[in-house]
């Protein structure tokens, strides 16, 4: 049962009251812009509604999201009642309407009203060394959801190689072809290397990242650096209505490729980027 | 600020455009990907005497019943994409006499061209706005399509006050969406060469 309020509390935490370093890249943003410009009106709008629904504790974006688990446990831990306690959490996170339900039949459209279903919500399990428990949860909503893409390089559309250059091709015409469809400004997951797979799939975890935790690689966090001034010179903006930032940050993960496979992933999350964590320790408790 | 209420006439839609801020008040209707799909197919007449000089918002909102009453009420609902119903609106539009589309995103050519025709307007609200939107909805008066849609894809006839938006399309062929596309075409262009 303790499990379950946990988890329970890290959903409504996640839902309700968006990170720090995330509200604090979005009033940085607004500072950017010119004074009663449609890009600051929209951040303001955006900073307004991030304090209310922490307030009121109701779900800041009404589309609460895909929800996607990483469980770290320790050697004595058991999968199945992680499971458990998150399937209970979530159904009990819908009743409580921290959650809309989201989860629907792909042909018949049937909603399940819990948001329970196959994959739904998706856990990822990782068996580690440590003696304990990491939950990680993300809420991806489903416009920036669509807004993702990945790219099999060398692209001659985009006359992209099979380089450094190319990837960056790639992450600019993403950020193009979004245009404000995924709520603008936004985080960018990407993955350089897998297969199409395992590459989707770690660009999304890189959004566990904080803004600005920078790739311990130096040229790699160079590259994130300069690409995320970069796209932000294109005049999206917030939700696409013209303006300085589009991009708050850029987050890159690299991983082996097949010799004859060059993927790019690119996951695009909107500003309402609901990610937290809940450590248990022992007794010990921690949201973050 | 513009004050407009439904019903709205079309000359007052033609005063409209692209940048005006707009507060809208009156009755609404929320719809998205499963109602646009059944308006464009299958023209229901349910749902026409609310959409007669009235406003189609793609929304699928958070909502809460309160297990006495059995009234409904909107927690969090902020515009949904609206690019998904490019291929019904401009006909959704037109069937239905509809004056205002409000969403997020912008759409397309297609529809661009059916505001022009009919008479209406594309207006943006803040997405992600959730709880602050949901504020501005007084009223659930009505429900179509519940059980079969699911609360996110249901017909949600509402009343909303002050409601607040940008013009983005109007109907004299002016998008910003196009604009802004097109010169971060040219930025892209100058950055990849």
């Amino acid at each position: 049962m303790a499990l379950t309020s946990q988890i329970l509390e890290l959903i409504r935490i996640s839902s309700t009251d968006l990170p720090a370093d995330v509200e604090n890249a979005i009033q940085e943003a607004t500072k950017r812009e010119e004074v009663g410009s449609s890009a600051a009106t929209v951040l303001q709008t955006i900073e307004e509604n991030i304090k209310l629904a922490r307030k009121e504790t109701t779900a800041m974006c009404q589309d609460t999201g895909s929800l996607v688990f990483y469980i770290d446990y320790p050697e004595c831990g058991n999968e199945r009642i992680y499971r458990e306690s998150i399937l209970d959490a979530v159904r009990e996170a819908t009743n409580l309407k921290y959650l809309r339900p989201n989860t629907v039949e792909p042909l018949s459209g049937k909603n399940s009203g819990d948001n329970i279903g196959r994959n739904a919500p998706y856990l990822h399990f990782h068996q580690w060394d440590k003696d304990y428990v990491r939950i990680r949860f993300m809420q991806k909503g489903g416009g920036c959801e669509n807004c993702g893409a990945q790219y099999r390089l060398p692209d001659s559309t985009l006359n992209a190689g099979r380089d450094i250059k190319g990837v960056r091709k790639a992450i600019i015409d993403a950020v193009f072809q979004a245009q404000g469809q995924g709520c603008a400004p936004a985080i960018l997951g990407i993955s350089i290397g897998g297969d199409r797979a395992v590459s989707y799939t770690y660009a999304k975890e890189q959004l566990f990242r904080k803004i600005g935790e920078r790739n311990p690689d130096k040229e790699i966090a160079e590259f994130e650096v300069e690409l995320c001034k970069e796209l932000n010179t294109m005049g999206i903006g917030p939700m696409g209505f013209g303006g300085k930032t589009t991009i708050l940050d850029v987050l890159v993960g690299i991983q082996p490729r097949h010799p004859a496979s060059f993927f790019v992933s690119i996951s695009y999350m909107c500003w309402a980027c609901r990610r937290r964590t809940l450590t248990i320790k022992g007794n010990e408790v921690e949201y973050d | 600020m513009i004050k407009l209420k439904t019903p709205i006439s079309e000359a007052d839609i033609r005063k409209l455009k692209v940048g005006d801020q707009v507060l809208l008040s009156g009755i609404i209707v929320t719809a998205r990907d499963a109602a646009h799909k059944l308006m464009y197919e299958d023209r229901p007449t349910f749902i026409d005497e609310y959409l007669k000089d009235g406003a189609i918002y793609h929304c699928g909102p958070v909502v809460s019943q309160d297990s006495s009453s059995g009234e409904w009420s909107f927690i969090s609902s902020g515009p949904t994409t609206s690019a998904r119903e490019e291929p019904y609106q401009a006909k959704v539009i037109e069937d239905y006499k509809v004056r205002a589309v409000i969403g997020k995103g912008g759409m397309g050519d297609k529809t661009c061209k059916g505001l022009m025709h009919t008479g209406a307007v594309y207006l943006h609200a803040v997405g992600g706005a959730g709880a602050l939107t949901a504020e501005r909805v007084k009223k659930v008066l009505t429900v179509f399509k519940l059980e079969e849609f699911g609360s996110p894809e249901a017909f949600w006839v509402i009343e909303v006050e002050d409601f607040p938006c940008v013009v983005t399309m109007d109907s004299h062929g002016g998008s910003l969406h196009k604009e802004i596309a097109d010169k971060s075409y040219e930025k892209m262009k100058l950055l990849i060469g």
